[in-house]
């Protein structure tokens, strides 16, 4: 039987907040434990909470970048239940009336652009954290994380597979980060994702039974906790078994997904109005201001690219992982003046040289030693041709170590790497490789294409990579009578 | 709507409260009582009222984004039963 895979994902963004969603205690990842907590992240009697206005800036903020609509007024809500990291014995969240209804993600897919819809985005807060190696037989409380804002992002249940879902987290990952409400950093958990997953025979309407498979915190793990749990789903309606709806936990050392709690102990998070928090009133005013100081989408400048510079689709999209990367390369292109040509030279030079040694010094490009206007300047050499692109990745490298304070042009004088363009000169070196180089000359006139291109090699090697290939190759071609 | 003594157990061990026997059966006519009153309450006609979130009518008042707190935990945690390096211990807790 041929199967159909239904996958939807929650996912909680820490908002990228100073401080707590209700309390004054600050955010800052890695204190001592407890030493960020106030009074109202423990829940100490007769403390009340108040919301913090960047966190529902930033909720308004991911609205508008998701074409979502922004709720003029939305409810806090108490989610009731009992753990040791939750002093309150309630979490805070948005339950009926969320601030984010509706809005869109659009993803790559091989078989194009696919459009994922999002269910809502609502407003909470985190719990804290419960150490459970042994303190003498006990756990150990942290509530440093208690009351750290969050964004729960729910998808509509429109991912066919693994590598959708993974492309959603992704998208929505860079997207949180471009729009700076999420630093994304998965290691500390600020974006984690929750993938609803089901399955049911190709051509039915009707969904399986979906089990939630919590806390995947990379990307590689959601990949692999979703394959398996799609193979687990299928072989047991095939042996003649049925799904249990139940949250699963998934574990990497094993590579399997297994049960956290069954249906029989299912949560009843008996939600209510928080009495402690009137509803939340957005204005159309704050709304307008948010959007005009929002930056231009990934995907809106994808398609700028593509339609101001001809650049391909996958160099948009690469160009555009992040808002550094993007702005980095249009600083280079300026720089340059512009033009589809030296558009598609920096977008060659960002994603090839430039990558490759930010992979290497793993660094992001806001640290990169050449800054975009050392890159700019080193280009504007190879299309002003002083220098070929093959002397340019040199001097790349030489500026990336920092040699003559990293600028291209001190390298170019310092090393004598300009390129040799004087006709009579270049004519004169031809003259002497065609000497030399009897046996290639007869090769070539033999019919031997190869022939010619080794006769250039030679060319080159003469100057030490110093000469102006097109031009040796239009000498050649006259000197061969080609 | 009636309220099973089923219920009332389920109610008290989500809410984490200890009763007997004789005290759910007492509490179990109690909640019968309210309820019935709600009832009484769903009977009326509310198509086209937006419900309620709050007594009063009121918007959140916000804060800005500034950290206020300092580190207090060593006086709060004068009250806690168990603490050790900072941490609050509690009784094993094992998902």
């Amino acid at each position: 039987m041929k199967w159909e895979v239904v996958i939807g994902l929650e996912t909680h963004a820490q908002l990228s907040t100073a401080s707590k969603i209700f309390s004054g205690a600050s955010t800052a990842f890695g204190a001592a434990p407890n030493t960020q907590a106030a009074a109202v992240d423990i829940a100490l009697p007769g403390v009340l909470p108040v919301l913090n206005r960047g966190a529902v800036e930033r909720a308004i903020r991911f609205g508008l970048a998701v074409g979502a609509t922004i709720n003029r007024r939305s409810v806090f809500a108490r989610k009731n239940y009992f753990y040791p990291d939750l002093p309150k014995g309630y979490q805070i969240s948005q339950y009926e009336i969320p601030v984010v209804v509706g809005g869109t993600i659009v993803i790559a897919t091989p078989q194009g652009d696919k459009t994922v819809r999002l269910t809502r985005a609502h407003l909470e807060e985190d719990a804290g954290k419960s150490l459970h190696e042994d303190f003498h037989g006990m756990t150990g409380i942290d509530l440093n994380r208690a009351g750290t804002p969050l964004l729960e992002i729910v998808s509509e249940p429109d991912l066919a597979s693994s590598d959708e879902a993974v492309a959603y987290a992704k998208t929505l990952h860079a997207l949180v980060q471009w729009i700076g409400i999420c630093d994304g950093n998965m290691q500390e958990g600020s974006f984690r994702c929750d993938a609803n997953v089901s399955v049911r025979p190709a051509g039915e309407t009707k969904l399986g039974t979906r089990c939630e498979i919590k806390n995947l915190n990379s990307f590689r793990f959601m990949q692999a906790a979703i394959e398996y749990e799609i193979h687990r789903q299928v072989a047991l309606i095939e042996d003649g078994g049925r799904v249990v709806q139940e949250t699963r936990l998934f574990d990497p050392d094993r590579n399997e997904t297994r049960s956290m709690r069954s249906k029989e102990d299912a949560q009843d998070y008996r939600y209510f109005p928080d009495p402690d928090l009137p509803p939340l009133v957005i204005g159309d005013e704050w709304i307008e201001r948010v959007r005009a100081a929002l930056p231009e989408l990934p995907r809106a400048m994808q398609q700028r690219y593509a339609a101001d510079y001809a650049l391909p689709a996958s160099d948009a999209a690469t160009l555009t992982a992040s808002r550094g990367l993007a702005a980095y390369f249009e600083e280079v292109l300026r720089a340059l003046g512009g033009g589809a040509a030296n558009a598609k030279l920096a977008a060659n030079w960002i994603q090839g040289d430039v990558a490759a040694a930010l992979n290497r010094a793993e660094i992001g490009i806001e640290q990169a030693p050449v800054p975009a206007a050392a890159l700019a300047r080193l280009l504007s050499r190879i299309v002003d041709q002083t220098i070929s692109g093959k002397i340019a990745k040199d001097v790349f490298d030489a500026a990336w170590a920092g040699e003559h304070g990293g600028d291209p042009d001190a390298i170019i004088a310092a090393k004598g790497l300009t390129q040799i363009s004087d006709e009579d000169a270049l004519g004169r070196i031809v003259d002497d490789v065609l000497a030399a180089n009897a046996a290639m000359v007869a090769e070539f006139k033999a019919g031997k294409e190869k022939a010619f291109n080794a006769l250039v090699g030679q060319a080159m090697k003469a100057t030490r990579g110093k000469a102006n290939p097109a031009q040796v190759n239009a000498i050649l071609r006259r000197r061969l009578g080609g | 709507m009636a309220i099973s003594r089923s219920d009332v157990e389920r109610i008290a061990h989500l809410a984490r409260l200890e009763i007997d026997a004789g005290q759910a059966e007492d509490v179990r006519a109690k909640l019968d009582a309210i309820f019935a009153l709600i009832d009484e309450l769903n009977a009326v006609d509310t198509r086209g009222v937006v419900p309620m979130a709050h007594a009063q009518d009121l918007s959140l008042p916000l804060r800005d984004d500034v950290v206020t707190e300092a580190d207090r935990h060593a006086l709060f945690q004068r009250t806690a039963p168990a603490v050790e390096d900072g941490l609050y211990l509690v009784p094993k807790v094992i998902e």
